[in-house]
């Protein structure tokens, strides 16, 4: 019975597990459940990772309704692949958020804060596996209300307008997908992702599905903060408890680029969105302006949790400029660096929050003479930045690997290079922080102060992330395998459903 | 010299990766206890020359060494395979580690350094990514352990942990990952995106099919991607990381890090693009008229420098050159004599920077003008500095003449009179920075009155110091002699003879 309604799981199980966080009131018994269930759900994504990699398709609909009049859950290589990374995250910020938020969250809301958390996994795996776009919508609501009250749920209370800032940005982006969904329901009558993709191909060129996809993908580029509709992002992560940011910035925004991924190739076709709306070129200079600008503005920030907010808006520009390549390994480069992006900030967030917690600050000053007082957690930031920067055998390094080969293997050698020289930011503001903990002196105000290394509960999860970062550096079995299927796949549907595709230019994007 | 027969062969590829590696734990573990860890860097840098050893004798046999650790994508991989060229730049990083460790202990305690346990494991890293390079089988596997080494020297240069080693160990890092991610990183993956193999094959990878135009972009990508070459106008890492204690300036910026960036460019002419391949390319010329000019240009700057180490880093980055220029030249006997050169030049700057060292712990002196007259109170380093310093100039009887004799042939050969010239006055420039620093220290007076160091107080440099200097300097003096088993060594190299007749039938032919 479990086998059978496997695929919804990872979404019910947090659904059902959150008010009953909200109920155990304690602290440590809502931590202890929400870890549980969030481990869970990651078993489960395993399972559903191993079946959708051996079987293909899963297909499961909700209530034995069936699709397409149904809610249809479907599960493939490519959402399940994002999936296990996000219910990892997820448990790993959890085992991390029981000491990290003592010092961050007011502890009447500890309980609350857990709630919030597996609301917003829950939504997040809801969208993940969906297969249905209005569905869609709805998971991302509830992942984003979430959202909004855990990054409001910081001591510090410049967290309010960040949240409120976030609240006005992604509700505009929210009603700007419903409007897209509602414009492409009004002209197919459907809600069914695999049914919509079947009609939207049957209608040569109509404005109104046109315009729903404009609605959509504008929706959802502010979701995944592209630049320039990025600026939501970093005052969130920045004053967001660092257990949230941690969570956000590996899950969240890696979610909405699957979603991006999914409107693109499964929905509207390639064909479609690159061939006869042109938006291959528009993606791609966004991307490319997302990584240089943001990278600079990374370099001179003097608040470390800001440093990586920039970062992360230019390595979504990264995932972007992959898909943007249309091609396999262009896409495959997109679902690796989604995968890997989310290990290392994931590492570098909890080490920042892990400084917060000993120094009480995350200023860029506070970093000095840390490298002696916490060498486990700069460690950790520094392998983890090494894996930013790209350096081999780090994660960083393959992902930037399959982008900079996508690109050449269209003969795009401008894109290539722009990659790398890109790249080459990272390394100033990783090392200005770096420098800043292993060279200056710890400030003769703070030597009195007890600074020492954290709690176990913080380090391993922090660890276990800087492993994977190299793990997934040197063995690239599991990435690449599910990356490459998970590909190959969209790019199969996409095919099959494109009946009237050119000839040359499937020849083009299949090599 | 075989004292490891019992192993399968390739396995020694992984021991010599592997025991610096193990050795860099053991100094962690037996940190508490100086004389043990002591004990642990040179009984690890013995048994790693035993293994290089041991490799240099397969290689002589023609036993093919080969070894695949790991795919990181599909089909392509971590890989080794040995070969002639990197054997020879095994052996002298291996050797020179024995010295520079007896070397390292002497200066590292006579100078009361802090954090040593650190400097000895990084150390003992950095060797272990040398080896890593010196046998790469591929492109990839050399760009991995390039920045592995960058990463690993950077704490030995920063050692001090003051303001002066921040800021050059910023320029250091900045510039080595930097060139080496926008440039080498981009040729490595652009040779991918060419041919869809990044393996060394004898002969090089690339053939008439492809275009010319992208292959001469890619040798300049190469040349500047690999930082540690320092050719113009990214040499400035290399006086940066003078700040370094001596020992790490003299392993790492006379032997290991630079070296391996003139290793690799070699490496990448010989079997990546080919020397007959590079014949071909337009930009070949070019990157060979900028080595000629970092060559001369370096050596002007090394003539200003008053601080000894200042001047003998711009005395490297011109050396460097000298390998970068035999690589382009495109002969094979300019080649074999830029390989010669790797270890000629090793053995010599290696003894310089062991002796201006010296002179820091026995005087505490760092610039010339300070050393007037020291030579009569420092006897041994100061006829070592002599004798390091002739080799470096190429006369008889060093070893530098002979890697300089080969490297002249071969631009005669091509035709390049600019860089016959260009040797001669460099080795002109050589003789004016270089001698007159012993030759004052021996025969003029101190002046009176600005003493700078006192004469009673002032002796020779610790034991351990003068062992290793005066093993280095004879090291000069026997390589000139017994250079035949490096000859035949670099006569393997496919495509590389020391041989006239040989390189004129291949040329015809």
């Amino acid at each position: 019975m479990l086998e059978q309604h496997l695929t919804a799981l990872p979404i019910i199980l947090p659904l059902i597990a959150a008010p009953i966080a909200l109920i155990l009131g304690r602290s440590v018994l809502s931590w202890g459940f929400a870890t549980l269930a969030s481990g869970l759900a990651f078993l489960f994504s395993w399972q559903l990772l191993s079946a959708a990699l051996s079987e293909g398709v899963i297909s499961y609909a909700v209530g034995g309704w069936a699709p397409p009049w149904g809610i249809e859950l479907r599960v493939d290589a490519a959402n399940a692949f994002v999936l296990l990374a996000v219910t990892a995250i997820s448990t790993l910020v959890l085992v991390y958020s029981k000491d990290s938020i003592e010092k961050e969250v007011k502890a009447a809301n500890h309980s609350l804060f857990y709630t919030a958390h597996l609301l917003c996994l829950a939504g997040l795996s809801g969208i993940l596996i969906t297969g249905d776009a209005f569905n869609l919508f709805v998971f991302l609501e509830i992942s984003s209300l979430a959202t909004y009250t855990l990054v409001s749920l910081a001591s510090d209370r410049r967290c309010l307008t960040a949240a409120f800032r976030y609240l006005v940005m992604g509700t505009i982006g929210a009603t700007f997908i419903l409007i897209g969904v509602g414009l492409l329901y009004m002209k197919t009558g459907t809600l069914n992702m695999m049914d919509l993709a079947v009609r939207i191909d049957a209608y040569d060129s109509s404005r109104t599905i046109n315009t729903g996809l404009a609605f959509i993908m504008v929706g959802v580029s502010i979701k995944l903060a592209l630049f320039p509709l990025h600026m939501w992002l970093p005052p969130a992560y920045t004053h967001a408890p660092s257990a949230v940011t941690a969570f956000l910035a590996s899950t969240a925004t890696k979610v909405a680029v699957y979603v991006m991924i999914r409107f693109i190739f499964t929905v509207f076709g390639i064909d479609h969105v690159f061939v006869d709306m042109g938006m291959g070129l528009i993606l791609m200079a966004l991307a490319v302006v997302a990584i240089f600008k943001c990278s600079y503005m990374a370099t001179v920030q003097s608040n470390v949790k800001t440093v990586l907010a920039y970062s992360s808006v230019a390595q979504i520009g990264y995932m972007i400029l992959g898909l943007s390549l249309v091609s396999v390994t262009g896409l495959m480069a997109s679902m690796i660096h989604i995968f890997n992006h989310a290990l290392m900030k994931g590492a570098l967030f909890m080490a920042v929050g892990a400084v917060f917690y000993r120094v009480g600050s995350v200023d860029i000053k506070a970093f000095a003479g840390l490298g002696r007082k916490m060498p486990l957690t700069m460690a950790a930031f520094t392998i983890a930045g090494l894996s930013i920067i790209g350096v081999p055998l780090t994660a960083g390094f393959v992902s930037k690997w399959y982008l900079v080969t996508a690109a050449l293997e269209q003969g795009n050698w401008t894109v290539a290079a722009l990659v790398l020289i890109g790249s080459l930011f990272a390394i100033v503001y990783i090392g200005r922080i770096l420098e800043a903990a292993y060279f200056q002196k710890l400030p003769e105000s703070r030597s009195s102060e007890n600074i020492k290394e954290i709690s176990w509960l913080m380090l391993v999860p922090m660890w276990v992330l800087v492993i994977a970062n190299i793990y997934f550096g040197v063995d690239t079995s599991l990435t690449t395998e599910a990356a490459n299927s998970a590909s190959e796949w969209l790019f199969q549907t996409n095919n099959i459903l494109e009946n009237n595709m050119v000839e040359g230019n499937s020849q083009e994007v299949s090599s | 010299m075989n004292l490891w027969q019992a192993l399968e062969p390739a396995q020694l590829i992984t021991l010599s990766i592997c025991v610096p590696f193990v050795g860099a734990l053991l100094v962690i573990a037996t940190g508490k206890i100086p004389n043990l860890r002591e004990a642990v860097t040179l009984i690890t840098a013995a048994i790693l020359f035993t293994i290089v050893l041991a490799i240099t004798d397969y290689t002589f046999q023609g036993v093919p060494l080969r070894l695949d650790v790991v795919d990181i994508f599909p089909g392509l991989g971590i890989n080794f395979v040995v070969e002639p060229l990197g054997v020879l730049f095994a052996l002298v990083a291996s050797f020179l580690w024995i010295i520079t460790s007896i070397y390292a202990i002497g200066y590292m305690r006579g100078h009361n350094e802090d954090n040593q346990t650190r400097f000895f494991c990084c150390f003992a890293l950095a060797i272990s990514s040398v080896m890593g390079i010196c046998f790469s089988g591929n492109l990839l596997t050399l760009f991995i352990f390039y920045e592995v080494l960058t990463l690993s020297t950077y704490p030995l240069v920063t050692h001090a942990g003051n303001d002066a080693a921040k800021q050059g160990g910023r320029v250091y890092l900045g510039i080595l990952l930097s060139t080496s991610i926008a440039f080498l990183l981009f040729a490595v993956l652009g040779t991918y995106a060419l041919t869809g193999t990044l393996d060394f094959r004898a002969g090089g990878i690339f053939d008439d099919s492809h275009n010319k135009v992208v292959l001469s972009v890619l040798l300049v990508l190469f040349c500047y991607g690999v930082g540690k070459a320092a050719i113009m106008p990214f040499h400035r890492w290399l006086p940066a990381a003078m700040v370094a204690p001596t020992p790490v300036s003299a392993l790492l910026h006379a032997v290991a890090v630079v070296k391996a960036g003139v290793f690799s460019i070699l490496k990448i002419v010989i079997y990546i693009f080919g020397i007959e391949g590079l014949k071909d390319l337009a930009t070949t010329d070019l990157m060979l008229y900028i080595g000629a000019a970092t060559i001369l240009l370096s050596s002007c700057i090394a003539m200003t420098k008053d601080n000894l180490k200042a001047r003998l880093a711009y005395s490297t980055v011109s050396q460097l050159s000298y390998i970068v220029v035999g690589a382009l030249l495109a002969s094979s006997i300019a080649s074999a004599g830029a390989a010669l050169h790797i270890a000629t030049h090793a053995v010599g700057k290696i003894t310089l920077f062991f002796c201006a060292g010296a002179i820091m712990v026995a005087s505490h002196k760092k610039n010339i003008s300070d050393m007037v007259g020291l030579g009569r109170k420092m006897p041994i380093t100061f006829a070592a500095f002599a004798i390091g310093a002739i080799s470096i100039i190429g006369l008889p009887p060093m070893a530098g003449t002979w890697s300089k004799w080969y490297l002249a042939i071969g631009a005669l050969e091509t035709d390049k009179l600019i860089i016959v010239a260009v040797l001669m006055i460099s080795s002109l420039l050589n003789i004016a920075y270089l001698l007159p620093i012993p030759i004052r220290a021996f025969f003029s007076k101190p002046v009176e009155g600005a003493e700078p160091w006192s004469w009673s107080q002032t002796k020779e440099a610790p034991l351990p110091i003068l062992i290793a200097l005066t093993i280095t300097s004879f090291g000069c003096l026997a390589l000139f002699f017994y250079l035949q088993p490096l000859v035949e060594l670099i006569n393997l190299i496919p495509g590389v003879s020391t041989d006239m007749a040989v390189s004129t039938n291949m040329g015809e032919g």
